[in-house]
């Protein structure tokens, strides 16, 4: 038991000192980097393996000591990496259609042309939608009056 | 002894990389880098709830683990959708 605990706290120590350090590098990331997209490039990559190191190491730490395996901690896990990645493309999809500039230093843009004819799509889209929505609300009026 | 001092030392670290994160919160120009930071102090909460877990030998916070990311994504994807179009629930056509 002594020297199953003793074990539990190394693994755990370690994995969860890497998963800080690792948050910390993530953290200057975002501090140092020029533009939304790099800073998101380093928000969700490391600070994703941070977390996970340090959840894995919580795991560890009580399976090996106690030998309590926690499926919750297994399913927060598996949640966290299924849904950071998600996350960060998403904030950086409303940043590009929200106009965030690229860094003065970046040299290629391959998503502009796409964006520009995909745009003009939906702006005629939006306009179907008014138009459907103020006729509709004509009709009502029609029937209301009627 | 050296197991505490290691794992509070980790916390010191996450308090770091929170304390830039909140620089980048109050002085990012847009506000896609805010909910970024934002994002990325949710997951750091996690980290450190796990540690805390291991410091106070508990079983207790697991729950809230899986809360804070549950809570931190669906967040996110609210102002990033109120961000990309003005509106968070669309009305149906």
């Amino acid at each position: 038991m002594n020297v199953n605990g003793e074990i539990g706290e190394v693994v755990g120590a370690v994995l969860i000192l890497i998963g800080a350090i690792f948050s910390l590098i993530s953290a200057i990331g975002i501090v140092r980097l020029p533009d939304v997209y790099t800073r998101s490039h380093a928000a969700s990559k490391s600070s994703t393996l941070g977390v996970l190191c340090a959840l894995l190491g919580t795991l560890l730490y009580f399976l090996i000591s106690d030998g309590f395996f926690s499926i919750r901690l297994v399913l927060g896990i598996f949640f966290v990496f299924l849904t950071a990645p998600v996350a960060a493309h998403v904030i950086c999809r409303a940043a590009y259609r929200d106009q965030v500039p690229l860094a003065d230093q970046s040299v290629q843009d391959e998503l502009k042309d796409y964006y520009m004819e995909n745009e003009i799509v939906e702006v005629e889209d939006k306009a179907e939608i008014v138009n459907y929505q103020t006729t509709r609300d004509k009709e009502a009026l029609w029937i209301d009056q009627k | 002894m050296i197991f505490k001092t290691v794992l509070v030392i980790a916390l010191c670290i996450l308090v770091l990389a929170m304390l830039a994160n909140l620089y980048r919160i109050i002085k990012g120009p847009s506000s896609a880098d805010r909910v970024q930071a934002l994002d990325s102090i949710g997951i750091i909460l996690i980290a450190s709830t796990a540690v805390f877990s291991v410091l106070l030998h508990t079983h207790a916070f697991f729950d809230l683990i899986l809360l804070i990311g549950i809570l931190s994504f669906i967040g996110t994807v609210a102002f990033a959708r109120f961000i990309e179009r003005g509106v968070v629930i669309e009305r149906k056509r």
